[in-house]
């Protein structure tokens, strides 16, 4: 049948089996954002630390007078840390409106009506977060590493340094877990995509806060369970082998950001659904 | 009542809002084909609707839709089923045609399959020529069209339409009425279609099933129901006083009595009562009888009857 036909026909194709439909929202999320020339610039601009860090790691294995430029653990620590300014603001760009417009534009009953429930619905949404975010912390990192051997031209870094690896990609997941979590969450609270954006940006800037306000009364550096940010330096701390900057101790660190993400699950669980009920 | 088994069940449903009873008790059959789900606003057809869909759990009762228990397989059901929610709603962002190839994805279509049957849906549903807009900018009859075309991409078995011609103009609402009954009846699409519109129910639909109150009203074939067990007659009268204590006089005299106009009404007469007992009332009452005509029972009548509407 010509597609200018417009008589209605059965569809007599194949359909695939229930469970992938989280994979056609997180490809469908993936490409309307990387339509989008801001958030390419935004991810470009993200890249820029990378290409220092390449830049750095090419003069040390090349040119003797930059051997103090050698690379250590500790560079890659202090580039995770440093991702975590873009990693906020890839968070509000492309997370904020994740759920927020669709609640807006009424998508949630459209969605549910469909064959997927409502977990996939949530782990969609999440993934188009996670790639964005893995995408400028686990990725350049790990290419980091790659070029670090390619550079050298041996393994000997590597093997001096096995944990790396795994360092590597324990923090920058807890890090883009805990973010997307905590911003898909907020997403589903308001219809507004702005409002959700300074709502993650006072989470984030209120725990800081407060914690700098505990600190100066107390002087004491343990209350930096309250502060989003200083979790996330006490895990990296402690799984790339470094001293914490606060006395706070990594298991209570971690603690404080899985009950941010329960919370986050619990939230979505109400928030996420074919029809709003106002009892 | 159709050879086909029912494509949707109810037993016993109860849903409930917070203290709100939305649906009480509810048994109802809808039988395969075009039924119409007639009900005042906040009758519970939304409600009725979106408990089928699994998106409001019942506090008790049974429901089945083509065969599935919808407790235990809302997916297997949703993969059969199409949506046009009440409400406007779109997937921000996308042109129409990406949005509704995107709805095809969802239910399990491969891409390549979703992108032409979104093409052939749009035309279908007469946006053909406007499927590359985004559906931002769409009318509200435009909107409605694109909210069946997303409830037909996956060619569903049976499709529930909640107030399909909500917003539309004269022209607009004949052609979704038009589309709606091809589907029915040409198609071989199962169609339960929510409105508070007779005349859109009795255009698309063989069956009705009539909400009041969150309780079944009536239910059956709409001619069978619309069988007269008594007269009805379109009768136009001049009251010296109130006319409601003549439209008290004639209920009280068993007569059914419902306003359609400002001063036109419908009686029904029931048994083998006639035109002979509305003048003996009316003059009884000191009522003229300006005009009175006999009429064929309407799905109106059966409205009215059923929800006790004066």
């Amino acid at each position: 049948m010509p597609i200018h036909d417009q008589g209605y026909r059965r569809y007599g194709g194949e359909r695939a089996a229930h469970g992938r439909a989280w994979a056609v929202i997180a490809s469908a999320g993936i490409r309307t954002m990387l339509r989008k020339r801001a958030f390419l610039g935004l991810l470009l601009l993200a890249w820029a630390p990378f290409f220092v860090r390449a830049v750095q790691i090419y003069a040390a294995a090349n040119l003797p007078q930059a051997s103090f430029l050698t690379p250590t653990p500790e560079m890659f620590r202090d580039f995770l840390s440093q991702q975590s300014s873009f990693v906020f603001f890839i968070a509000v760009y492309a997370g904020s409106g994740l759920i927020a417009s669709d609640r807006r534009a009424n998508a949630l009953q459209i969605y549910l009506s469909k064959p997927l429930s409502r977990i996939e619905y949530v782990f969609g949404k999440l993934a188009v977060l996670l790639a964005f975010l893995l995408l400028v912390t686990w990725v350049p990192a790990i290419v980091l590493l790659i070029v670090q051997v390619v550079f050298a031209g041996d393994f000997s870094f590597l093997v001096d340094n096995l944990f790396l690896f795994p360092a590597i990609t324990v923090s920058a997941f807890v890090q883009t877990i805990a973010v997307a979590a905590t911003m898909l969450a907020l997403s589903s609270l308001s219809k507004s995509s702005r409002y959700v954006g300074i709502l993650y940006a006072g989470v984030i800037f209120f725990s800081q806060a407060m914690y700098g306000v505990l600190y100066q009364v107390t002087r004491d550096s343990s209350w930096a369970w309250v502060s989003f940010n200083a979790n996330l330096s006490q895990i990296n701390a402690f799984v790339f082998r470094m001293r914490p900057s606060y006395e706070t101790p990594w298991p209570v660190s971690f603690a404080v950001l899985a009950a941010v993400v329960a919370l986050s699950a619990v939230i979505l669980e109400r928030r996420v659904r074919g029809v709003e009920v106002v009892a | 009542m159709s050879d086909r088994p029912p494509v949707v069940e109810l037993e016993g449903v109860t849903v409930a809002y917070g203290a709100q009873r939305a649906l009480q008790d509810v048994t109802a059959r809808f039988a395969a084909g075009a039924v119409g789900l007639l009900g005042p606003n906040g009758a519970g057809k939304s409600t009725m609707i979106k408990a089928l869909l699994g998106f409001v759990v019942p506090s008790a009762g049974k429901m089945r839709v083509l065969g599935y228990d919808v407790a235990v397989s809302p997916l297997p059901i949703r993969a059969r089923v199409g949506y046009m929610p009440e409400s406007d709603a779109h997937i921000p962002g996308m042109n129409a045609v990406s949005f509704v190839a995107y709805c095809g994805e969802l239910a399990g279509l491969p891409r390549v399959d979703a992108m032409q049957r979104a093409h052939e849906v749009l035309f279908y549903v007469g946006l053909g020529e406007a499927r590359y807009r985004n559906v931002e900018t769409y009318s509200t009859g435009m909107k409605q069209r694109i909210k069946l075309a997303q409830a037909l991409v996956h060619d569903p078995d049976l499709l529930f339409l909640d107030e399909p011609t909500n917003g539309m103009d004269p022209i607009g609402r004949d052609e979704m009425l038009n589309l709606v009954r091809d589907l029915a009846h040409r198609k071989s699409v199962n169609v339960i279609v929510s409105s508070h519109l007779l005349p859109d129910v009795e255009f698309t639909c063989d069956h009705v099933v009539v909400l009041d109150k969150g309780r079944v009203a009536a239910a059956g074939p709409i001619e069978a129901l619309k069988q007269p067990r008594g007269r009805v007659y379109e009768l136009r009268v001049k009251a010296a006083g109130d006319p409601e204590a003549f439209i008290e006089t004639l209920r009280t005299a068993g007569l059914e009595c419902h306003a359609t106009e400002e001063d036109v009404m419908r009686v029904f007469v029931p048994g083998d009562g006639g035109a002979r007992d509305i003048f003996r009332l009316a003059a009884g009452a000191g009522v003229q009888v300006r005009h009175l005509r006999p009429s064929v029972p309407t799905l109106e009548d059966v409205f009215a009857h059923a929800v006790g509407e004066r």
